[in-house]
């Protein structure tokens, strides 16, 4: 019986738990319903078109992966730079990450145009396409993670889980560089053709992953019925601050760095100023909700004990992470090709106009399937294993003395 | 002592003549192949095409008629698109409206995939299906193309759509389908049988002639000589691409 796995014996909830993988598998069905309906009429049934190449299934693709490789740093600090309170909380970020990346990944490959030729995809490589490169980093990703998972949790091999863990590190490093050069390399268009995009989707993945993270462990103590100590909400809470803090900064320079150049400058107006939705996403989702909002709330006074307030902080922080992925990715292609600087431009192609996007239920569906995935993934995972952080508090006393 | 021989100096009129026709009946046989390897290099289908040459195009804007479309409506009808202008239909070559702002000066112009020599799509394709062909034309392996759509996000020319519905009635040099994405592919198919792409055709036969098509690495094509003898320029000329297609009149 399920229940004779759960790790907390005295407080399962087994009920709680079918509901929530019910809940969960729902999400994952509908998914599937709306990839079978492309793949029959194509993706003519989305609000994607010739203008918005990528909508939302790659806002929440790419925010999954950015953030599966910013929870593992939750394991990193802990394996690679031995802070005890992370190395406690190592195996649930490695299980995180490798959900999250799986949901991440399952977005992407079924909204493909052609997704029976995934095989295509895992055969053929063009070595000079940074797409190609984050095939390989993803699925060298699962292999690595899967196997610090195995360090962290087995005796015989806990020997290795520094080894291990400074590899995984590196390659999450090299993993977020290559998705955030994605949009980087795109060097005809005004919102992407960035170097910052790779230092910035790796500062932004530190904090939307510890905010997964957080929130996801705030669930798992509640469900089971402890507290988190408070030393160590704390620190988290610090953490996200400082994270958040520097994403915040980096977005600052981001656009700073498009000021300078005269030829970005109509770009940083639509997106700053005169961009209708995005505008309003920018400023209200991505800086207000997903960065000034949560500072306040985390450094507000009695922020160090509530769970609560930590908790809305991080909520608030993903909540703005898709804000800031719609912004970059459907923004970014929202704002026209000028093919002729300095000339107005008109055709039946739609040069020279603000794209228009309104996303269908498909891609809603596809979307948030692939929040689906990684939740039941999560649900079975900490449903099976020992996955709930176990904190040696003699040990944490020693570090801090 | 023998007696020299003598030679008859007197040349049978007939047999001048028909060596005069033999020769003429050879050079009119064989004139026109060796002249239309010369111009058009034409290849036979098992040959792979040539980096000898780099097929190109120049258009001239101040010949291209205002409200003229007949570039487009050729290009839909040889690669069998449905000419309609949603947001989800395929065009490959659109007319092209700009105005100066400062001068205010306008133009109208053919848009088509510029098949440049360092092509953002081909680089940026994952499974290689974005490819360059050794004689200069960009186009996408209709086999290998996974639908990822990120050759459009990099083209600096939006020349790439995406085919959002199944396709019918497709015509048999031009296999496309649902799920890939497609673009001009310089009619590959009628250059392969020493044709000018469709939408070259159809501007001579209005009689426009803006758009010139050729090979840019023969310095004794017309297209060449063209370029060589009038400015001409390429559309993001910044970005260092190279382009196959050039305008004048801009």
């Amino acid at each position: 019986m399920a229940i004779e796995s759960c790790f907390d014996q005295q407080r399962c909830k087994p009920g709680l738990f079918w509901a929530l993988l019910g809940l969960g598998g729902l999400v994952v069905l509908g998914m599937l319903y709306a990839f079978f309906t492309l793949e029959h009429h194509g993706h003519v049934l989305t609000g994607m078109d010739n203008q918005i190449v990528w909508g939302l299934p790659h806002v929440f693709a790419v925010f999954l992966i950015v953030a599966a490789s910013g929870v593992l740093n939750v394991a990193s600090i802990g394996s690679v730079f031995g802070k005890k309170v992370y190395k406690a909380r190592a195996p649930l970020s490695g299980m995180l990450a490798l959900a999250m990346l799986a949901g991440g990944l399952a977005v992407l490959v079924l909204d493909l145009g052609r997704p029976d030729r995934l095989i295509v995809a895992m055969t053929y490589y063009n070595f000079k396409s940074i797409f190609a490169w984050n095939m390989i980093f993803y699925n060298g990703f699962f292999a690595i993670v899967g196997l610090y998972l195995l360090t962290l949790m087995d005796r015989k091999l806990q020997g290795y889980s520094r080894a291990v863990g400074l590899v995984a590190f590196l390659w999450r490093l090299a993993l977020t560089t290559a998705t955030g050069s994605i949009f980087g390399f795109l060097v005809a268009r005004a919102g992407y053709n960035s170097a910052m995009m790779a230092p910035m989707f790796i500062i932004m993945s530190f904090a939307y992953g510890l905010a997964v993270f957080l929130v996801v462990q705030s669930a798992m103590y509640k469900w089971n019925g402890l507290k988190l100590d408070e030393a160590i909400l704390a620190r988290m809470k610090n953490l996200l601050g400082v994270f958040i803090a520097a994403s915040l900064y980096f977005t600052v320079v981001f656009h700073l760095t498009n000021l300078y150049f005269a030829k970005a400058w109509e770009f940083e107006r639509f997106i700053l100023l005169e961009g209708g939705s995005y505008t309003v996403l920018f400023w209200g989702g991505q800086i207000v909700i997903g960065g000034l909002l949560p500072l306040a709330l985390l450094y507000s006074p009695g922020a160090r004990q509530s769970v609560g307030t930590v908790m809305a902080a991080a909520l608030l922080v993903i909540i703005g992470g898709l804000a800031q992925m719609y912004v970059t990715i459907v923004g970014g292609q929202a704002f026209p090709l000028d093919l002729f600087p300095g000339h107005a431009e008109s055709s039946s192609f739609y040069d020279g106009v603000v794209h228009g996007y309104s996303p269908t239920v498909y891609e809603f569906l596809l979307g948030f399937g692939g929040i689906g995935i990684a939740f039941v993934l999560t649900v079975a995972a900490v449903r099976a294993f020992r996955f709930l952080p176990q904190d040696d508090f003699k040990a944490l006393e020693a570090e801090k003395a | 002592m023998s007696e020299p021989v003598k030679q008859d100096v007197h040349t049978d009129p007939q047999r001048r003549e028909f060596l005069k026709t033999g020769a003429l009946v050879t050079g009119a046989a064989v004139a026109p192949g060796a002249l239309l390897y010369g111009v058009a290099h034409s290849r036979p289908p098992e040959q792979p095409a040539s980096a000898d040459v780099r097929w190109g195009m120049l258009i001239d804007t101040s010949k291209c008629g205002d409200g003229c479309s007949d570039c487009v409506t050729a290009c839909n009808e040889e690669n069998g698109l449905s000419g309609k202008t949603g947001p989800q239909d395929v065009q490959y070559i659109r007319k092209l409206d700009i105005k100066d702002l400062r001068t205010g000066r306008v133009h109208s112009l053919p848009m088509l995939c510029q098949h440049c020599e360092h092509p953002p799509c081909v680089d940026v394709c994952p499974t290689g299906a974005s490819m360059r062909r050794a004689d200069g034309i960009v186009r996408v392996d209709q086999h290998i193309c996974i639908g990822c759509r990120y050759c459009m996000m990099a083209c600096p020319y939006k020349a790439r759509s995406f085919q959002h519905e199944p396709v019918t009635n497709q015509k048999p040099d031009v296999p496309r389908g649902m799920g890939c994405v497609e673009s001009c592919t310089l009619c590959a198919h009628r250059v392969d049988r020493d044709q000018e792409p469709a939408c070259v055709e159809a501007c001579n036969a209005n009689g426009h002639r803006a758009m010139l098509f050729g090979d840019l690495k023969d310095p004794d094509s017309d297209l060449a000589r063209a370029l060589k003898a009038q400015p001409s320029i390429e559309v993001r000329a910044d970005l260092g691409l190279n382009t196959g297609v050039r305008y004048q009149g801009i």
